[in-house]
């Protein structure tokens, strides 16, 4: 009887903490979600999100946009001079040689500019300008001075910005900006146009066929080594200058990788409580460690750069601090962790500690240390170029330098998508010696 | 019988032996190549390294020191302002522990849908795991640093743009270390949910997530360490908070190093606190595993 009264009452107090139980549990599916939809909100509030509607430029959005696969010719005039140039991307660079252009220009005193579509733009004598689009009025433009004089109406459409200093108007087909100093047609195309050969090079507008098996086209070299020179020391797309900064931003990424691991091997040792004595020296590796990991690479890229100076080797110096104290944390983990009986069975033959070390721990910890280092290899390659862009070297800084000059955007998409392909390589690479090295299982 | 066994073993030894001490011989020859072959490219790679640099090594190894000198001495003779100043940029301070923190949750959520529509057996559209394996992979391999630059470029700088860039990166990287884990999850209690007419949500809420669920925060709270990392570093490209301030006073130079000193302070305490606190809970949760 009482027996059935205890199991009765312990079966009640059994049943009531389950009930809580559940009941915990369900508050606490409903509580996580509700926390973490008020600290959105809260987020929302304090990065003003509401405001960015304003700050944003979507303009700038839409010339990144078109710009990163197309390019433009510019068509120039100079409106006090008379002077007419022709350059792709209005660039020095990408200038047409003197007496050559583009076959959409047209005549000689009236320079009549075909955009297309029935677009067309007319350079009159006397600064002045013809612009005609169809469905709308023949828009007559003349310099006077520092301002315009045009025939365009009080109200204009939204893609005519009008004022008497400046007037663009922006058309499917291309864009005209006037002001008083000059008149300038853009007319895009797609592509990323010389990016094999700028116009000086004699190569520019021969097909790869041509090149390979046709006849010499510069007559003093053969045309493949020409044309790779050509190409490598392109002014435009600066290919050379790219393969170093690619080959800079990788170094960056090894030399601070692998002396990292060289540096913190040793001092793993000194870390780990099974390999060193020393209560003291055991807590001030860590400590070291500890505190390069803090300080983290962006502090210690500002501090080197200030006694190095930009370049690759402080974003080396910088990753190879601060790795070595994480992988100080890393390998004295595993050395804690390695196997006693391996060490044993050594010095049981008399090995010396050194010996011990090199045959019975190094075989055991190197799969984690190798595994490790490959894999902050790859992550180092995104760190070199973060750092890059912060130190002044490799393929970062010349991702921000076209991003900052805000023209070509066709080179900042080229840019991005050779981060890309660096940072896949890499890992592929990792992946694939991780393989050779320790196995698949790891 | 015996004879012939014992007159053969010994030849069959020195074979054994041979070879064994070829073979050797050859693990040490690749084994050295090896090491000459990245020692060669270790030191051709700091001269390269070296020569390209603005300023060399030799000659800045013994200025390394000046720059947290100056820094140091002016903020040790300004100490009184320190705290005041510590006060001023712990606004920006919990701008960039902000960012870090939303890109976690956000790029944990992204995570989180890419790892379980890329895993065998999960996935809710199996002809699709390639691709989502490859979205995860894309988003890993773009570096924060680019679509930061792209956005700030769009969106006008302020901590929304990193926050996305490292959202991005982090939904990349999580997916890919959630699907590991998602693959060891036991499809049991996934098979007796869809025995109920459970649908792939709950499938995914009731069977999966409760056994993944303590790997997944770990690794989350790993990922929030390396952002706050790189939360400050995209603040010094122009994406706001504790990183921005420091660029402007490092801008300004000798004068303003007290203003350099409490920043450093702050990004370094900040680090330390939530790489202890984050370790701690990853221990806990770890450990909770094993029981």
């Amino acid at each position: 009887m009482t027996a059935i009264d205890l199991g009765a009452t312990n079966l009640d107090a059994t049943k009531l903490n389950a009930d809580k139980l559940f009941q915990r549990k369900r508050m606490g599916a409903f509580a996580i979600p509700v926390v973490i939809a008020i600290y959105l909100v809260y987020i929302f509030f304090a990065f003003d999100v509401p405001g960015l509607a304003g700050r944003a430029n979507l303009n700038n959005a839409v010339t990144l946009a078109s710009d990163s696969w197309s390019y433009k010719v510019h068509v120039t005039r100079d409106n006090r001079s008379g002077d007419t140039s022709y350059a792709i991307e209005g660039s020095r660079k990408g200038a047409y040689p003197e007496g050559q252009r583009p076959d959409w220009v047209s005549g000689d005193e009236v320079i009549t500019i075909d955009l297309g579509a029935d677009h067309v733009v007319r350079y009159l004598p006397g600064a002045r300008t013809e612009i005609e689009i169809p469905g709308f009025q023949m828009i007559e433009v003349r310099a006077e001075g520092r301002s315009l004089v045009t025939n365009l109406p009080e109200d204009v459409p939204d893609w005519i910005s009008a004022s008497d200093r400046r007037i663009g108007i922006t058309t499917p087909e291309g864009r005209i900006t006037m002001t008083g100093a000059r008149t300038e047609v853009f007319n895009y195309f797609p592509g990323w146009e010389l990016f094999w050969f700028t116009l000086d090079s004699p190569y520019h507008g021969n097909g790869l066929a041509a090149i390979l098996f046709g006849d010499r086209i510069d007559p003093d070299r053969p045309n493949i080594t020409g044309a790779v020179s050509d190409w490598w020391n392109n002014a435009m797309w600066r290919h050379k200058d790219v393969a170093w900064a690619i080959g800079e931003t990788i170094l960056m990424a090894f030399l601070g990788t692998m002396g990292a691991a060289i540096i913190a091997l040793p001092l793993a040792f000194l870390a780990a409580r099974r390999f060193s004595p020393i209560m003291v020296l055991r807590a001030a590796t860590r400590r070291l460690f500890d505190f390069v990991r803090g300080v983290d690479a962006l502090i210690w890229t500002v501090v080197l750069a200030r006694a190095f100076g930009p370049g690759p080797l402080t974003g080396a110096l910088a990753i190879l601090i601060t790795d070595t104290g994480t992988f100080g944390k890393v390998f004295s983990e595993a050395l804690e962790n390695v196997d006693q009986k391996q060490i044993e069975g050594i010095s049981s033959t008399g090995a010396k500690p050194l010996q011990r070390y090199r045959f019975g721990v190094i075989p055991q910890v190197v799969p984690v240390l190798l595994s490790q280092i490959l894999y902050f290899l790859e992550s180092n390659t995104r760190s070199a170029t973060i750092i890059g862009a912060i130190t002044g070297g490799g393929i970062g800084l010349l991702l921000t330098q076209a991003i900052q000059t805000q023209n070509d955007w066709e080179q900042v998409a080229y840019y991005i998508v050779l981060i890309v392909l660096m940072v896949m390589v890499m890992d592929w690479l990792s992946a694939w010696l991780r393989g050779k090295l320790i196995g698949r299982s790891t | 019988m015996t004879d012939a066994s014992l007159g053969s073993t010994p030849r069959g030894l020195d074979a054994i032996r041979d070879s064994y001490m070829a073979q050797v011989h050859r693990r040490r020859l690749y084994g050295g190549l090896a090491l000459l072959i990245f020692v060669v490219l270790m030191a051709s790679g700091f001269n390269i390294a070296d020569d390209r640099n603005a300023g060399g090594f030799w000659s800045g190894l013994h200025q390394i020191g000046d720059y947290p000198a100056d820094v140091l001495s002016e903020a040790w003779e300004k100490r009184a302002e320190l705290p005041g100043l510590i006060v001023k940029f712990f606004p920006a301070l919990v701008e960039t522990v902000n960012i870090a923190a939303v890109s976690t949750l956000i790029g944990a959520i992204g995570g989180l849908f890419l790892s379980l529509l890329g895993t065998r057996g999960l996935a809710k559209w199996p002809r699709l795991i390639p691709l989502f394996r490859r979205i995860s992979d894309m988003m890993r391999a773009v570096p924060e640093i680019v679509i930061a630059l792209v956005l700030i470029f769009v969106l006008g700088g302020g901590p929304v743009p990193a926050m996305i860039a490292i959202a991005i990166h982090t939904a990349g990287a999580l997916g890919k270390m959630f699907s590991e884990v998602a693959e060891n999850a036991d499809l049991k209690p996934v098979e007796g949910l869809a025995s109920t007419g459970a649908t792939w949500s709950q499938r995914m809420l009731l069977g999966v997530l409760p056994q993944v669920a303590p790997n997944y925060v770990s690794y989350a709270l790993l990922r929030f360490e390396i952002n706050i990392r790189a939360s400050a570093i995209l603040g010094f490209v122009g994406a706001g908070g504790l990183g921005y301030e420091l660029r402007n006073s490092m801008a300004w130079g000798p004068g303003r190093f007290d203003e350099a000193a409490a920043i450093f302070i702050l990004l370094f305490g900040t680090i330390v606190f939530f790489d202890q606190l984050s370790s701690r809970y990853r221990n806990r949760l770890t450990e909770g595993q094993g029981q």
